[in-house]
C-alpha cells in the first residue's frame, strides 16, 4: 500500500515538473512556476526519505547540509555575469552525482549483473564521467582560467574519433561480460578524458552552444539513473532536462550560423582573416559623444542594440540611464536581443533586467526587425557581428546566412566601439563605413556617461 | 526487466517529445532562467543518491553516496535559489520600482 504512495508522490512530482516548465513562457507566470517545481522536488524527496530502504540518515543530513550551504552561498553571491560559469559548474555536480550513483549500483550488483542493467550502468557512467570533465573545462575557459582560444593539435578530430568509438568498443564488451570490473573503471578513465578533449578546441564564442549541450547530457545521465534505478519520474525529469538542453543548443547553432558539427568537430574561432585589404580603401568618420547628443535630442524613436562587448564594459546600468532619460523625453526607446548577444541563452535579459530594464522593452529579432526602417536613431553598443549587413547576402562570409537586425535601414546608426576590429567571425563590417553611421571610438560605458552628461546640460526635461 | 526497460524507453521517448514542446514555448527572454531551473530539475539524480548514501549497503556505497547528496543538493537548493533571483529582476514598466 505505501508503495503506491511512493509512486503517486514521484507522479505529481513528475507532472509538477512539467508544468513549472510551462510557466516559463511568460515573466508573469514563471515565478509560480518554479514554485511548483519546487514543491514537485520537495515531495519526490520526501517521498524517498521515507522509503524502508533507506536506514541511517546521518550521512544525508550530512549531505543536505553542505549541500545547501555552497549552492546558496553561490546562489545569493554570484554575480549574474558570472552566470554561465555558474551554469557550467552545475551541469558537473549533477553529473558527479549520477556518475557516482551508478558505480554504486555497479558494485552493489557485481559481478553478477545482468547485460541489461550494465548497459543503462553503464551508459550512466559513461555520459556522466564525460559530462563532469567537459562541464569543468567549459567552466574554466569562461572563468578564464584556461586559455579560452580554441586548443588545435595535428589529427585532433581522429584521434577523438578513434578514442570514442575505442570507448563504444570497451563498452559493448563490458555489456557482454559485466564481471570485468577493471574494464568498468577504464571505461570511466575514458570517459573522463573524452570530456577534456571534446570540450579542448572550442572557442569561447561558441560556449552558447557546448553549454546547452552539456545541458542536455547532464539531463541524459539524470535519466540514465532512472533507468538504473527503475524510476520514471527519475526518467521524465532527466528527458525534460535533455530536451530543453537540445533545443537550445540547436536554437544557438542557428543563431550563430554554425552546424552542430561544424562546432563540435570544427575547431572554430580560428577562421581566417580574409578581408584585409578591402578595409583600407574605405573611410570611416569619427564622431564625438557631442555630436551623437544632438542627434539623439531630436529622436522619435531610438533601439538599443547591445552586445556582451557592454556586459564587459559593465555599461549596462549607463545604458539604462540613458534609455529612461530618452523615454522621459517622449522618445520611444527599445532594446533589440540577439539570442547571441550574452555569454549563454538569454543571458543579455537577464543582465539588461539587472539594470532595472523593464522586460517589455525587450525585443527578440522577429519582434522588431520590420521596425528599423521606421526607427531615427540606433545605438549599437559592443555589438558587431548581429548587425553586419554580409550576413544577408555575401555568400563567402562566415556569416552568410545567420539571422541579424537590419540596423543599416535605420536613419541614423551609432556605433560605440572600441577600434574596427572584425567581430568574432573575422568578417569586416561594411556598416561602420556607412553614410549614416557615427562611429564614436572609445570606452562603451565611458562614452554612454559622456552622453548622459551632454543630454543632462543641453536639454534638460522640465519636471512633471 | 526486460519489460519494464521497455516501458522505461517508452517514457524517456514521450517525456522527451512532451519537453521539447514544452521548451519550444518557452519565451526567449527567459532562456537563462530555464537553464538554471532546468539543473535545479535534474538535481533529482538526489532520489538516486539518497539511496546510495542511506541503505548502509558498503563503506564504499555510503561515501559515494554521500557525495552525491552534496552535489545535487547544491544543483536542487542553489538551481531553484538563482532561478528565483533571477526572475525577480524581470519587470514591466508598469510595476513600481523602488
Amino acid at each position: 500500500m505505501t508503495s503506491y504512495l511512493f509512486d503517486a508522490a514521484y507522479l505529481i512530482a513528475a507532472v509538477l515538473f512539467i508544468l513549472g516548465l510551462m510557466a516559463l513562457n511568460s515573466p508573469k507566470t514563471a515565478r509560480r512556476g518554479i514554485f511548483m517545481a519546487e514543491i514537485g522536488m520537495f515531495m519526490a524527496v520526501v517521498g524517498t526519505l521515507l522509503r524502508k530502504e533507506i536506514v541511517s540518515f546521518e550521512w544525508i543530513i550530512v549531505g543536505f547540509i553542505i549541500g545547501s550551504l555552497i549552492g546558496g552561498a553561490m546562489a545569493i553571491w554570484m554575480p549574474m555575469t558570472a552566470m554561465p560559469q555558474r551554469i557550467a559548474l552545475s551541469h558537473s555536480f549533477g553529473a558527479l552525482a549520477a556518475a557516482l550513483v551508478g558505480i554504486v549500483k555497479y558494485h552493489e550488483h557485481a559481478p553478477n549483473i545482468d547485460s541489461a542493467l550494465m548497459a543503462v550502468v553503464g551508459f550512466e557512467v559513461l555520459l556522466g564521467s564525460l559530462t563532469v570533465t567537459g562541464s569543468l573545462m567549459a567552466f574554466g575557459k569562461l572563468q578564464e582560467l584556461i586559455k579560452g582560444a580554441p586548443v588545435v593539435y595535428k589529427f585532433q578530430n581522429i584521434s577523438n574519433i578513434i578514442l570514442f568509438f575505442g570507448t563504444v568498443s570497451l563498452f559493448i564488451i563490458l555489456i557482454i561480460n559485466p564481471g570485468l570490473t577493471a574494464l568498468f573503471y577504464v571505461i570511466i578513465a575514458a570517459g573522463l578524458l573524452l570530456g577534456v578533449l571534446i570540450v579542448l578546441p572550442i572557442g569561447g564564442a561558441d560556449m552558447p552552444v557546448v553549454l546547452a549541450l552539456l545541458n542536455s547530457y547532464s539531463g541524459l545521465a539524470a535519466a540514465a539513473t532512472g533507468f538504473a534505478i527503475d524510476n520514471k519520474m527519475l526518467i521524465i525529469a532527466g528527458a525534460l532536462d535533455g530536451a530543453s538542453g537540445f533545443f537550445l543548443s540547436m536554437m544557438m547553432s542557428k543563431a550563430m550560423n554554425r552546424s552542430f558539427t561544424n562546432v563540435l568537430f570544427g575547431a572554430v574561432g580560428s577562421v581566417k582573416q580574409n578581408q584585409a585589404g578591402e578595409a583600407g580603401e574605405k573611410t570611416v568618420t569619427s564622431y564625438t559623444t557631442e555630436d551623437v547628443s544632438y542627434i539623439l535630442e531630436n529622436a522619435q524613436s531610438v533601439i538599443i542594440i547591445p552586445g556582451y562587448g557592454m556586459a564587459v564594459a559593465q555599461a549596462q546600468h549607463v545604458l539604462q540611464e540613458l534609455a529612461s532619460m530618452l523615454i522621459a523625453r517622449g522618445t520611444q526607446v527599445r532594446y533589440a536581443i540577439h539570442p547571441v548577444a550574452g555569454r549563454m541563452p538569454g543571458h543579455m535579459n537577464v543582465l539588461l533586467a539587472e539594470a532595472n530594464v523593464p522586460y517589455d522593452l525587450l525585443c527578440e529579432p522577429d519582434q522588431i526587425n520590420n521596425d528599423f526602417p521606421n526607427t531615427d536613431v540606433v545605438i549599437v553598443v559592443g555589438a558587431n557581428d548581429v548587425v553586419n549587413p554580409a550576413a544577408r547576402y555575401k555568400k563567402d562570409s562566415p556569416l552568410y546566412g545567420m539571422p541579424i537586425f537590419d540596423a543599416d535601414k535605420a536613419r541614423t546608426i551609432v556605433i560605440l566601439k572600441r577600434s574596427l576590429k572584425a567581430g568574432f567571425a573575422g568578417e569586416d563590417n561594411e556598416l561602420f563605413y556607412d553614410k549614416k553611421t557615427m562611429m564614436v571610438f572609445g570606452d562603451a560605458k565611458q562614452s554612454l556617461m559622456s552622453l548622459v552628461q551632454l543630454l543632462k546640460e543641453n536639454a534638460p526635461v522640465l519636471a512633471n | 526487466m526486460n519489460n519494464s526497460i521497455f516501458d522505461s524507453i517508452y517514457i524517456l521517448i514521450l517525456a522527451g517529445f512532451v519537453g521539447y514542446e514544452v521548451i519550444r514555448r518557452v519565451t526567449p527572454l527567459l532562456h537563462t532562467p530555464l537553464m538554471s531551473a532546468t539543473n535545479a530539475i535534474s538535481g533529482i539524480s538526489l532520489v538516486g543518491s539518497l539511496v546510495a548514501a542511506g541503505s548502509n549497503q558498503s563503506f564504499l556505497s555510503t561515501l559515494l553516496g554521500f557525495i552525491a547528496v552534496t552535489a545535487s543538493t547544491i544543483n536542487v537548493v542553489g538551481g531553484f535559489m538563482i532561478t528565483d533571483r533571477m526572475l525577480r529582476l524581470f519587470k514591466r514598466k508598469e510595476d513600481n520600482r523602488p
